[in-house]
């Protein structure tokens, strides 16, 4: 039986109702639209679902929509600037090649914003640690490495 | 998944009765392994108690020679605690390790420790740290809350509010994880108080157990070369498609080693 759920997507509040059994991840994409976020894997491992739930990177395919009842969202979608610019660390993705197919790149990006402002200037074995909960399965990982080392200077500016 | 009601608890009576009136209540903290086993119809409660909103569940404070976390507390925060990084900084490693970043921004101490996964990591400091388990209606000990696979102490409709560690003198975690799942297939957790020396073994069995042999070698002579080819009984660990049981046996004698030099290095 669906019950009312309202929170904070990317800065609106949105209120839908909802089943209870509804993965936030499901609620982003069907619901709202927001296919920016993608599904991988659906078992929490590959990370393409990431978003960050009141500031924290969160596998959205791991967590109930009804959990994130009155939480702050941000997508992919969320981050890029109202003028239809890039974000500084998507920017850095494609200026350093860090993506192929582009289906992890999503999740990637959120988690590497989620690491820079815990850790403004990570080594790049910090990043790489970092990236355990993100699977790529084209680039072997050094451009990405490469591309958030950069996204992580310019977010410093 | 299948379908369930979704309660969110206002303090622990408001969780206790909305437990206590459910057919197959389970309680949802951070929900890292609940939410991934109902996908897969391992577990399908008829209702979930969500008990992440309430205040006192949350924190960590240093009191009388122990660390006391709440239960919803989350590993990330455990791991960044400059409180738990000055007390017991093994406890700080240990929550730095498990699962990836995204399962350590959601997943809480107070789930992993009611969970009793035969290979997560936090059992394993819970039982060598002797520390003591605090629920809505007691306190129990390490020795007597881990019962079995997947097993605790913890009675129908019982909530974990917090979890109180003793500081030792000096204690160390090693870890061999899966390298997919990041769960241990051997980890060893050692502490050292001035009453002796206790180990907590975890990945290798039916869940984390202590070793006499390994904590008499260690209480005698705390270094690396008292356990030398010391190993636990092979017939007490699990083998699968991720490890056998002698590889398990192993990784412990190695990862125990690794766990005494850590904590050497410590202080």
């Amino acid at each position: 039986m669906a019950v009312p759920l309202s929170l904070n997507i990317n800065g609106e509040v949105r209120a839908v109702d909802v089943e209870p059994r509804t993965l936030l991840v499901d609620f982003l994409r069907d619901a709202l639209g927001l296919t920016g976020t993608h599904i991988g894997c659906d078992t929490a491992q590959c990370g393409a679902c990431t978003v960050l739930l009141d500031g924290h990177a969160v596998k959205s395919c791991n967590v109930l929509a009804v959990q994130a009842a009155g939480a702050e969202v941000t997508t992919i979608e969320g981050v890029t600037p109202a003028d239809g610019s890039l974000h500084p660390m998507q920017a850095a993705f494609r200026d350093h090649h860090g993506l192929q197919c582009g289906f992890c790149t999503p999740g990637m990006v959120m988690s590497a914003i989620d690491l820079v402002r815990n850790n403004p200037t990570p080594n790049r074995e910090e990043i790489r640690e970092a990236l355990d909960g993100n699977l790529c399965r084209c680039t072997g990982y050094h451009n990405i490495v490469t591309a958030i080392e950069a996204g992580a200077r310019t977010m410093q500016r | 998944m299948y379908e369930f009601a979704f309660h969110r608890a206002a303090d622990l009576d408001a969780a206790a009765s909305l437990l206590a009136n459910a057919d197959d209540g389970r309680v949802i903290a951070g929900g890292q392994t609940l939410v991934a086993a109902m996908k897969l119809r391992l577990s399908a409660p008829s209702d979930l108690v969500d008990i992440s909103g309430i205040a006192s569940l949350a924190g960590i404070r240093v009191e009388r020679g122990a660390v006391v976390i709440g239960a919803m507390t989350t590993h990330a925060a455990v791991a960044a605690s400059a409180d738990v990084i000055r007390a017991i900084p093994a406890l700080a490693d240990l929550a730095g390790t498990i699962g990836d970043r995204m399962v350590r921004n959601r997943g809480t101490i107070g789930g992993s420790v009611a969970n009793n996964d035969p290979a997560a990591d936090y059992p394993a400091a819970v039982l060598a740290l002797g520390a003591t388990v605090i629920t809505t209606q007691r306190s129990i000990t390490a020795d007597d809350f881990f019962t079995g696979m997947y097993e605790t102490a913890l009675e129908p409709g019982e909530i974990i509010t917090a979890v109180s560690f003793p500081i030792p003198r000096r204690a160390g975690y090693a870890k061999f994880p899966n390298p997919a799942s990041r769960y241990a297939l051997a980890g060893v957790f050692v502490a050292d108080f001035e009453t002796g020396v206790r180990i907590g073994i975890t990945g290798g069995g039916g869940g984390v157990f202590r070793d006499a042999a390994f904590e008499e070698a260690l209480t005698r002579n705390f270094s690396p070369a008292a356990i030398e080819g010391l190993s636990v009984y092979v017939e007490s660990l699990s083998g699968d498609l991720h490890a056998s049981a002698e590889y398990r046996a192993h990784l412990v004698g190695v990862m125990a080693k690794r766990a005494v030099t850590a904590a050497l290095a410590d202080r």
